[in-house]
């Protein structure tokens, strides 16, 4: 099977589910030709939908499905890049509010890695109850995503409410804390190159560094990288889970720094779930992330101008994510892409021999 | 003293019922090999499920009731499994990603529909509630009695539930065809069993008393649907399983210990202890941590679970 192939397979089952789509509104009872315009309209279909709300909105999705991508290619299921970007998202703000009299580069540098931090360490809850206890990451990750939702809801309320005490979200952080505009007047900010960097990045490591190629084997088989590559496999596998973690939390601190200023509640309406389904339809490549990221920043941003023009609930762009994964798994030709590159005891139960 | 303690063992209770429904379900998919995260999104379909049945409003015709809505939520938790089976076990594909499309594709489904159907504001609802029923003579023992025999339906329904898996799993002949095929589908096959056949029966049993899981917090916990309503249930019950090391009698005492530790944030607040209310809210999911890491390594999963 030609590389082209699955693409191929992709782009045509892209299409055929926005079609789809269509044909479920107009059933439905909506203007569904109104809705497709707004839906091209409010993402791809003018510079300023294409730089300030899908490249923009691609910035968390890309990082956070990078994420995902790098986890499940070492054959750890975190479905947590949700309370990764989360924990980022509240130590860059903190970090931005206590830095306030620091120079600008200086100050920008601390707030990202303050999320890069936060996010490995919220991640590292679960590596070391894998780790320590043999816990399933699938089911503490998801627990740590709503005990993250739970955390910003009281530092909101609590240490980090703005001084006047009246709205449940931070002071705004100071302009030296930022992320720099790309273009003014449009909101894209820098945070985009460091998405668009980080996805190269990570190919290069995956494919060229000694950690890749045994991060590799190790999401192949872990039984064979022990026994027959002599790898340290525990090791591996908590350096892979901190790493996922470290870009979810960058999402977050760039989501903070570049876009809201602040740190608030809803501040991610879903990045870390729609991640899932981006590193999936890009058959977990890093490149490819970049891609399907910038699509789905698109569908989402898209959606909400076909909330305000037709009427459509915009949550309706998750139905859409998670239908296109499930094609993306039923296909022969994607599944097979995809498989190829997880654990293929892909059990999400640790293997018990890896203690 | 007695009516702190009836009110803290029924709190308890009404936590756990959800939980050892779904746990109960996932159980026997489990003992057959079959791992459901899309358990969470099978728990959301039975609410919404539920609150259709329950009152089909502006969007959908006829007239609700309480037995439609626990109907429509057990077909809705068996029309996910079905979708789950077809992707697992007919297609392959791996169980750990098709369940967590399964839980994003309920979630996105159910909020469109509500969205659509009920207004974005969800409207004033006019659900039916199942009221409590008092078993004759059991209700009135001192402080268990109107604490575990004073409870909605499902609560009840579940006391026989239980057993009857346990008999199923153990002494049956199914039963012992089921865990063939989560031990050693190979042996099984040998044996002259289907196991494609006997995960799809295990995942449908699942699916119907996940729906009915989702239809106790519709029904008779909260009186209304909201979006996200499962709120990780369905994963807390996962655990559960673990927790209960596979076995049906053990669900009970787990969900039960679990209840019985998120109850005791009523406890602390009524000894008048100042918490951050956002703490009781995140405790179910610590907890599920703590109950994990108990757990951990001694339990022994089927030795079949999540290959295909």
């Amino acid at each position: 099977m030609t590389r082209a192939a699955p693409v191929f397979a992709t782009a045509a089952m892209v299409l055929l589910v926005l079609a789809a789509t269509a044909l479920a509104l107009d059933i439905a009872g909506y203007d569904a030709t109104l809705a497709m315009r707004a839906l091209w309209r409010g993402s791809f279909g003018s510079w300023f939908a294409f730089g300030s709300a899908t490249l923009v909105r691609a910035v968390p999705l890309v990082l956070a499905g990078l994420a995902v991508a790098l986890a499940f290619r070492a054959g750890i299921w975190n479905i947590g890049a949700e309370g990764q970007l989360l924990a980022g998202a509240a130590a860059a703000t903190a970090a931005a509010l206590m830095l306030g009299g620091a120079p600008p580069a200086v100050t920008l540098t601390l707030v990202l890695a303050a999320g890069i931090g936060a996010g490995a360490i919220w991640a590292g809850i679960a590596a070391a109850l894998r780790r320590r206890f043999g816990v399933l990451e699938v089911i503490s990750t998801i627990m740590l995503n709503f005990v993250a939702l739970h955390l910003v809801s009281f530092l909101v309320r609590g240490p980090l409410q703005e001084p006047l005490g009246i709205y449940p979200q931070s002071p705004t952080i100071p302009p030296g804390a930022r992320l720099p505009l790309l273009a003014s007047p449009s909101r894209l900010h820098a945070g985009l190159l460091l998405a668009v960097m980080a996805a190269p990045a990570l190919w290069w490591m995956l494919r060229a560094t000694a950690f890749g190629l045994r991060l590799r084997a190790v999401g192949a088989s872990p039984r064979a990288a022990r026994s027959a590559g002599g790898i340290a496999v525990d090791r591996v596998v908590f350096g892979a889970f901190l790493l996922s973690g470290a870009l979810a939390g960058l999402a977050g601190a760039a989501e903070v720094s570049g876009v809201t200023y602040a740190l608030y509640e809803n501040l991610s309406p879903g990045y870390g779930y729609s991640a899932i389904a981006i590193a999936l339809l890009a058959r977990l490549d890093p490149l490819g992330v970049v891609a399907s990221g910038i699509f789905f920043a698109g569908l989402e941003s898209g959606a909400l101008a076909m909330q305000r023009d037709a009427g459509v609930p915009s949550v309706v762009v998750y139905l859409v994510e998670a239908v296109l994964i499930l094609l993306v798994l039923a296909m022969p030709a994607t599944r097979r892409a995809i498989e190829r590159r997880l654990p293929a005891s892909a059990v999400g139960v640790p293997d018990e021999t890896s203690a | 003293m007695s009516d702190a303690a009836t009110a803290f063992l029924e709190a308890a209770v009404r936590t756990a019922t959800p939980l050892a429904l779904a746990a109960l379900g996932e159980t026997i998919s489990q003992r057959g090999g079959v791992v459901n995260v899309g358990l969470e999104g099978i728990v959301l379909a039975g609410a919404f499920g539920a609150l259709v049945g329950g009152y089909p409003g502006p969007m959908f015709s006829g007239e609700g009731s309480l037995a439609a809505g626990y109907t429509v939520a057990v077909i809705g938790g068996m029309v996910l499994a079905a979708l789950f089976a077809t992707m697992t076990v007919s297609l392959r594909a791996n169980q750990i990603i098709t369940g967590t499309a399964l839980t994003l594709f309920a979630a996105g489904l159910t909020g469109t529909l509500y969205r659509a159907g009920y207004g974005a504001g969800g409207a004033a609802l006019a659900l039916p509630v199942a009221g409590v029923v008092r078993v004759p003579l059991l209700s009135d023992l001192p402080v268990i009695g109107p604490a575990f025999f004073a409870q909605p339906p499902t609560t009840l329904l579940l006391y026989v539930l239980i057993p009857l898996a346990w008999l199923l799993l153990t002494r049956t002949h199914s039963g012992i065809a089921l865990r063939a095929v989560g031990e050693h589908p190979e042996a099984a096959i040998a044996a002259g069993v289907d196991p494609a056949r006997v995960r799809w029966t295990a995942l449908m049993i699942s699916g119907a008393l996940g729906g009915l899981s989702g239809a106790t917090l519709v029904l008779e916990q909260s009186g209304t649907f909201a979006e996200g309503i499962s709120a990780g249930r369905g994963f807390i019950a996962i655990a559960i399983v673990v927790l209960a090391r596979w076995s049906p009698l053990g669900i009970a005492a787990a969900a039960l210990l679990f209840g019985a530790a998120t109850a005791l944030q009523f406890l602390i607040q009524s000894m008048g202890v100042r918490l951050p209310y956002q703490l009781p809210l995140a405790l179910p999911y610590i907890l599920t941590l703590v109950m994990l890491a108990v757990s951990g390594r001694r339990a022994r999963a089927p030795a079949a679970l999540g290959r295909d």
